[in-house]
């Protein structure tokens, strides 16, 4: 079973946003980074990518054959995607185990666990 | 219940279990342990003595064989197939004793906490008590379409996001088992408010789980504490008056249930069993055998509330201190509980207020508590209270 793990930072610190980053000592920081590091290197994980911030988001559609572009995520601010990777297991319970190892989701973000689409 | 009915939902919950264990699909599941079940009616010869768990799981097996091998629906599941699926003769496999009991694993994937907690409730019910949709969407209120896309969104959520089939590790298995032992009390007190046919459910599910899990202090506890609410079922009302606990008609509790509820209650604390089941059987316990020994109830509800910072909990600890050290101690207590939209919190200090002669605040208590119950049987009772407030 592969699972898309989608990353949201909600309110959290990143450092992207300094002022929020900084309110992380330094040892809480280099822990955030030395989690994303391991879980790159868990077996069964395909290291996605974290993206910028939801403000550097452009939103596409397509009506009547004419592109429309608009600023912004399609998601809220709040609830867009701040990045992602893959991770195939056996089960749901598996994948919910690496969710709660994620920095963002006991930093007042959330992982989202999405199957993959298989045919 | 007839012995029938019983032995038909211990049957069902038996089978649908074997059936997932074996293909992981519990859509799947759930046809073949119908058509099991009709073909039960149609070819098992009765005067054989009732059908065996062991035939009915063949045939289950057999059809859902047969699906995945030739109906297009789910030929994309052929997969779940493997190599040494023999379809044997039912008539082969007679002893229930053969069938493995996998309806541990099975209750774990109902109330896995990536469902919702109505889905949990509505498939435990489909799953492992043989209710129809109808039949839960009844007891829910909701219409039967509602229900059944309810449960095929649970269904399919299991196999789209591999929700495993199996007993938690034991580093899940306190938190799961938590999950388990909330959906059942949640359809024990769904059936309290009147459904009966729910809460007998409730505990059948509850003993069954007190089997598979016997070292669990937590299982028994919660039996014991639907055992004892439900030996008090019959004098719970008069008719259709509801009848509180202290003016309840004793010789109408079920001495049977509260004798089994006392063993599970032991079985418990010889597990060293302290947790939150435990406490309210211990509660309901000192209620039904030592007759409302209400120091110790009160400390028991301190326990409690310690362990769950329930108001609510709070709220029952309030009364019981009021009982034990009177109705001044007890309105203490329940001053400040963030409890203002809850009615029994009005009628408790009602009767308090009443108890001390403060008769103008006690019909504003009760009053406040009509205004927030819609059940026409507490509806009756607060007004009879509040007629009784103005006779002399």
């Amino acid at each position: 079973m592969k699972y898309m793990m989608l990353i949201n930072q909600g309110s959290g610190p990143t450092p992207q946003s300094p002022d929020e980053w900084a309110r992380l000592d330094a040892a809480d920081q280099q822990q955030v980074v030395a989690d994303y590091q391991a879980i790159n290197a868990t077996p069964g994980v395909t290291p996605g990518h974290g993206l910028q911030l939801p403000e550097t988001a452009t939103t596409v559609r397509v009506h009547d054959g004419r592109t429309s572009t608009t600023d912004g995520p399609f998601a809220g601010t709040e609830e867009a995607l701040g990045g992602y990777f893959v991770f195939e297991a056996d089960h749901l319970d598996a994948a919910i185990e690496l969710a709660a190892r994620v920095p963002a989701a006991r930093l007042g973000g959330a992982v989202e666990i999405r199957p993959i689409m298989e045919w | 219940m007839t012995d029938d009915e019983l032995r038909y939902r211990e049957q069902w919950g038996r089978v649908f279990a074997v059936v997932v264990g074996r293909f992981g699909d519990v859509e799947l599941a759930e046809e073949v342990t119908q058509e099991a079940f009709e073909a039960a009616i149609e070819h098992w010869d009765p005067t054989r003595g009732p059908v065996p768990t062991g035939w009915l799981v063949v045939t289950a097996r057999n059809r859902a064989i047969d699906r995945l091998r030739r109906d297009r629906t789910w030929a994309a599941r052929a997969h779940l197939l493997v190599r040494d699926d023999v379809v044997e003769d039912p008539v082969d496999a007679m002893e229930d004793s053969d069938v493995v009991d996998e309806r541990l694993e099975l209750i774990f994937t109902c109330c896995h906490p990536a469902l919702a907690v109505d889905a949990q409730v509505a498939l435990t019910l489909r799953a492992l008590g043989g209710l129809s949709t109808r039949e839960i969407a009844r007891c829910f209120l909701v219409p039967e379409s509602t229900m059944a896309q309810r449960l095929v969104r649970a269904k399919r959520k299991i196999r789209a996001a591999a929700i495993p089939f199996r007993v938690p590790p034991p580093d899940l298995l306190a938190e799961r088992i938590g999950a388990v032992l909330a959906v059942v009390y949640l359809i024990f007190n769904e059936g309290y408010s009147g459904r009966d046919d729910l809460s007998q459910e409730a505990i059948r599910l509850g003993r069954a789980l007190a089997d598979l899990l016997p070292d669990e202090p937590e299982v028994h506890g919660l039996l014991a504490v639907m055992l004892f609410h439900d030996s008090r079922r019959a004098a719970r009302f008069d008719g259709t008056e509801l009848v509180l606990l202290a003016d309840q008609d004793r010789s109408l509790w079920d001495v049977g249930r509260i004798a089994e509820g006392r063993r599970e209650l032991d079985r418990a604390r010889r597990l060293h069993g302290n947790g939150s089941y435990v406490l309210q059987a211990s509660i309901a316990a000192s209620h039904a055998v030592d007759g409302s020994d209400w120091h110790r109830i009160a400390q028991l509800y301190t326990d409690l509330a310690l362990r769950t910072g329930s108001p609510v909990v709070e709220l029952n600890r309030a009364v019981a201190v009021a009982e034990d050290e009177g109705p001044e101690a007890g309105l203490a207590l329940m001053e400040g509980l963030p409890l203002e939209e809850y009615r029994y919190l009005h009628a408790a200090r009602g009767e308090l207020l009443r108890r001390l002669g403060r008769t103008d605040e006690a019909a504003d208590a009760y009053a406040r508590a009509l205004t927030l119950t819609d059940d026409p049987a507490e509806r009756r009772l607060l007004q009879r209270r509040l007629d009784e407030l103005h006779r002399p």
